[in-house]
């Protein structure tokens, strides 16, 4: 993103010439840039392995890959577009965004910014370097249950563990330094209840991260010394429970989730008032709702636990707690609709994401509504009714939020307009492409198709064809994004310091591009 | 800059950080996995130990950098309180680390080890455990009780352990170690606010020698529990738990004393001063987490 940072009219040097200037840079822009690119070469890699997927599930019968393979790619694709592409995405964006939001010079701790990011790379590149390792790479699915993962692995999962590990610790220090900044840096006269809801969104995910990570860290331990060391955890010969595995997993798994939401949230609350041309509706409610869905996300895990086996007790108490967590989320798609009803409403292309986001997340919500019903999961577990819900809540939902904020902050990135022809074509073509790919597996899913299995039965053919097409349609589409954010970096229409009509805050107040340091002198907030 | 707040240019110090830690992770990956093949030609400790010494490197150059900024004046208040509020968070990260280690044992103590027994809800996985019961210190694993009632030996035959450590011994001493060095840390601190140079060093060392005695201790009790107690890493869950819990609680410590020992020596160049010392409160900070770790573990590991 070079147009980014060639900005000659600050008087204080600018960045480094260079390539060493990205691998010792401190700027939190420069670094949000690197987890942006970064995420988006994930994205693809891990939607070829999708591809692959959806290749062999074209039709019924094994004609692509080894079953042992597709296991393989089913786990790398998971594992890839959760840690690799939908989290640094947007920990990219709040790197870019927070402080100039908040009227802050930097992030609160430079260099450990840089530590964050680069950590990174160099731990996926130990994961996909897995895949060429004897006995073959991580093929125990994004969830590596034990004993999958631990006595019937590959070798190669002691390396899946330790990439992990490394993985942990730029989530850590990088959610640690996005609360720092927050508390510590806010320009004079923001109060919290002041703060824009996309900085709200992002105190809130990294409290949930600095608390579940290292319960992250501490089940793969477990898995390392089962595996190597003789432990028992996860055996029942030695007292342990392989159940016991997948309570820890998920107190970090479901947590996880909202880790991948809250920020879209929050980039929606900002999407949606700038182009209804209202202010937010009930802005302290998205707050408390916020932080209740926080707080309820430590004590639903076990709903993807219904049919291990788990107490009568437990399994009520899992399904109501999981129902009540539709309730801050009805509040807050309340208050997205509401801020549209009666707005002066335009249709530029961060909005249509921002809009369909409401409507297909909601999809979503509902039926992981479905799947909170304990009994009605015990049909609906392991099948693609569940792979349906997810990615309805992650592509639409996640993903969405990240191209409709790319869209809404790129001329603050980069100093121009992007093509708007480019941009709705690229909405379009995404969301035909993934309702094709999605809805289907609705239905196949109720029909009973278990999900992870190369093979299936002649009945689910039909709409199996239908997703596969949708899939491809969709990752060819990506191509398309790739190319707007290059034209926009490159030139076209340049774009005013406050880039869209409707926009607020702090950030549009700075010229589009933003200065390579953004407030070096803290603004005044009223 | 204009502003007040020390934003540092660049800086080679984050990537070779991060490359230490890769190859450090690299060589405990290829070290770990020869072990388990049997593959004694492994250079992975080599890796191992070349990147654990570059990890250490960085870490001495990182913090000596930072501390050399703070001399010369460039860390204004605010920026103090970001490394207050760095602190404080990792701390409640480790917090949550062994929460995971806590929350496996309260598990297998409430629920797998008394359904593998047949009580409860899911005591029907006793079929397959025919003759286990269920005791805490579990000395008779599920695969032991099963070879003695029915002659079946399973594929995975793990041995629990002959006796455990009781607490009245070495665990209480070291209780009593650990508490009063909460209390010595206090001491030194206050001693440094009020510009008792001595009473600092004092304080600060007992503590030091306090937390170093514990580690001995320590690591008597393990080479007594793997000599002569037949308890290990592999004596089932019980010896899982109490060795993963009391391992890491113990590698923490001596972090710690590591920390409030390099503590000590940058207080005798004088680096402290009564109300500037935010390295030092950071350290003993993480000295009173590691402490109340321990009183955790001591309850729930040693005593019930
Ligand atoms: C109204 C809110 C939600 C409810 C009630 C809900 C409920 C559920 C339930 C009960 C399951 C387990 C289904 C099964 O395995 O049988 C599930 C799976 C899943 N949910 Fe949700 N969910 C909600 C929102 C979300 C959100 C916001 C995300 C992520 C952005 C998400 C991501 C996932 C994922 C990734 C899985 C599958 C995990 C796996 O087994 O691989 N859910 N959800
Ligand atoms: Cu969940």
């Amino acid at each position: 993103m070079s147009a980014v940072i060639d900005n000659h009219t600050h008087d204080h040097h600018g960045p480094k010439k260079g390539f060493m200037r990205w691998i010792l840079t401190t700027n939190h822009k420069d670094i949000g840039a690197m987890y942006l690119w970064f995420s988006f070469a994930m994205f693809f890699v891990g939607g070829a392995f999708a591809l692959v997927i959806r290749s062999e599930l074209f039709q019924p019968g094994l004609q692509m890959v080894e079953p042992e393979f597709f296991n393989q790619m089913t786990t790398m694709h998971g594992l890839i577009m959760v840690f690799g592409a939908v989290m640094p995405a947007f920990v990219g964006l709040a790197n870019w965004l927070i402080p100039v939001m908040i009227g802050a010079p930097d992030m609160a701790l430079p260099r450990l910014n840089n530590w964050s990011f680069w950590l990174l790379p160099f731990s996926f590149a130990i994961l996909l370097s897995s895949l060429f390792m004897e006995g073959g790479g991580a093929n125990y699915g994004w969830t590596f249950y034990a004993p999958l993962s631990t006595t019937y692995a590959p070798p190669s999962v002691t390396f899946f563990i330790f990439a992990m590990h490394l993985m942990g610790v730029s989530s850590i220090m990088g959610s640690i330094n996005i609360i720092a900044t927050i508390f510590n840096m806010r320009a004079p006269g923001m109060t919290l209840m002041k703060m824009p809801m996309f900085v709200w969104s992002w105190l809130i995910t990294s409290y949930l991260l600095v608390a579940v990570i290292p319960v992250l860290a501490g089940v793969i331990t477990m898995m390392l010394m089962d595996i190597n060391f003789g432990t028992s955890f996860f055996d029942a010969a030695g007292g342990g429970d392989p159940v016991l595995f997948q309570h820890v997993f998920w107190f970090f798994g479901h947590p996880e989730v909202y880790i991948m939401i809250l920020p879209a949230f929050g980039i929606v609350s900002h999407i949606i008032p700038a182009f209804a041309r209202k202010t937010l509706f009930g802005y302290s409610s998205m707050v408390y709702a916020t932080s209740s869905i926080a707080f309820l996300s430590f004590i639903v895990w076990a709903h993807h636990m219904f049919t291990v086996g788990i107490p009568l007790v437990g399994e009520l108490f899992f399904m109501y707690a999981t129902m009540l967590i539709a309730v801050p989320t009805g509040v807050k798609v309340f208050n997205w609709v509401t801020t549209m009803f009666r707005g002066s409403m335009t249709f530029e292309t961060p909005m249509l994401f921002a809009i369909a986001f409401v409507v297909l997340f909601t999809i979503g919500g509902f039926s992981g509504l479905m799947l909170a019903v304990a009994p009605a999961d015990f049909q609906y577990h392991d099948t693609y009714f569940v792979v349906a819900h997810f990615h309805y809540v992650l592509v639409p939902g996640a993903i969405f939020a990240i191209f409709a904020a790319m869209y809404y902050w790129l001329p603050k990135m980069t100093g121009n307009m992007y093509p708007e022809w480019l941009g709705k074509l690229h909405f379009w073509l995404s969301f035909v492409g993934m309702n094709l790919t999605f809805f289907p597996m609705h239905f196949i899913g109720l029909a009973g198709m278990p999900r992870r299995i190369p093979d299936y039965n002649m009945q689910f053919a039909d709409f199996n064809m239908v997703a596969s097409v949708g899939a491809f349609a969709f990752g060819i589409t990506q191509l398309i994004f790739l190319a707007v954010v290059v034209i926009t970096i490159r030139g076209g229409k340049k774009a005013e310091a406050k880039s869209w009509e409707g926009a607020d805050g702090l950030e549009w107040s700075l010229p589009s591009p933003a200065p390579y340091h953004s407030f070096s002198t803290p603004p005044e907030v009223k | 800059m204009a502003g007040s707040y020390y934003v540092p240019e660049q800086s080679s110090l984050p990537i070779a950080a991060t490359i230490a830690a890769s190859i450090m992770m690299l060589g405990a990956g290829t070290w770990v996995v020869d072990l388990n093949a049997g593959n004694v030609y492994s250079n992975g400790s080599t890796i191992f130990a070349v990147g654990l010494a570059a990890v250490l490197a960085v870490m001495w150059f990182w913090f000596s950098t930072v501390i050399k900024e703070h001399q010369a004046g460039m860390n204004s208040a605010q920026l103090q309180k970001s490394y207050v509020w760095g602190m404080g968070w990792f701390i409640f990260s480790e917090v949550m680390f062994f929460a995971a280690f806590f929350g496996a044992l309260f598990y297998v103590r409430t629920f797998s080890v008394p359904w593998l027994a047949g009580e409860g809800d899911k005591g029907v996985t006793n079929m397959l455990w025919t003759g286990f019961e269920n005791t805490w210190p579990l000395m008779q694993t599920p695969a032991q009780a099963l070879a003695e009632s029915t002659g079946v030996i399973t594929a995975d035959h793990v041995k629990g352990p002959d006796q455990v450590i009781p607490w009245s011994g070495l665990p209480l001493i070291n209780t009593l170690l650990l508490l009063s060095s909460s209390v010595t840390v206090h001491f030194a601190h206050v001693g440094l606010k009020n510009g008792n140079d001595k009473a600092m060093t004092r304080w600060l060392g007992a503590t030091i020698i306090l937390g170093f005695v514990f580690v001995g201790f320590q690591a008597e009790e393990y080479v007594l529990a793997y000599t002569q107690l037949g308890l290990t890493l592999e004596s089932g869950v019980y010896g899982a738990t109490f060795f993963m819990l009391t391992g890491f609680h113990g590698l923490h410590v001596c972090i710690g004393a590591i920390m409030l020992s390099i503590m000590w020596l940058r207080h005798r160049r004088g680096h402290f001063k009564p109300h500037d010392h935010f390295g030092f409160e950071a350290a003993s900070w993480y000295w009173h987490f590691v402490d109340v770790v321990w009183v955790g573990l001591f309850l729930f590991v040693y005593i019930l």
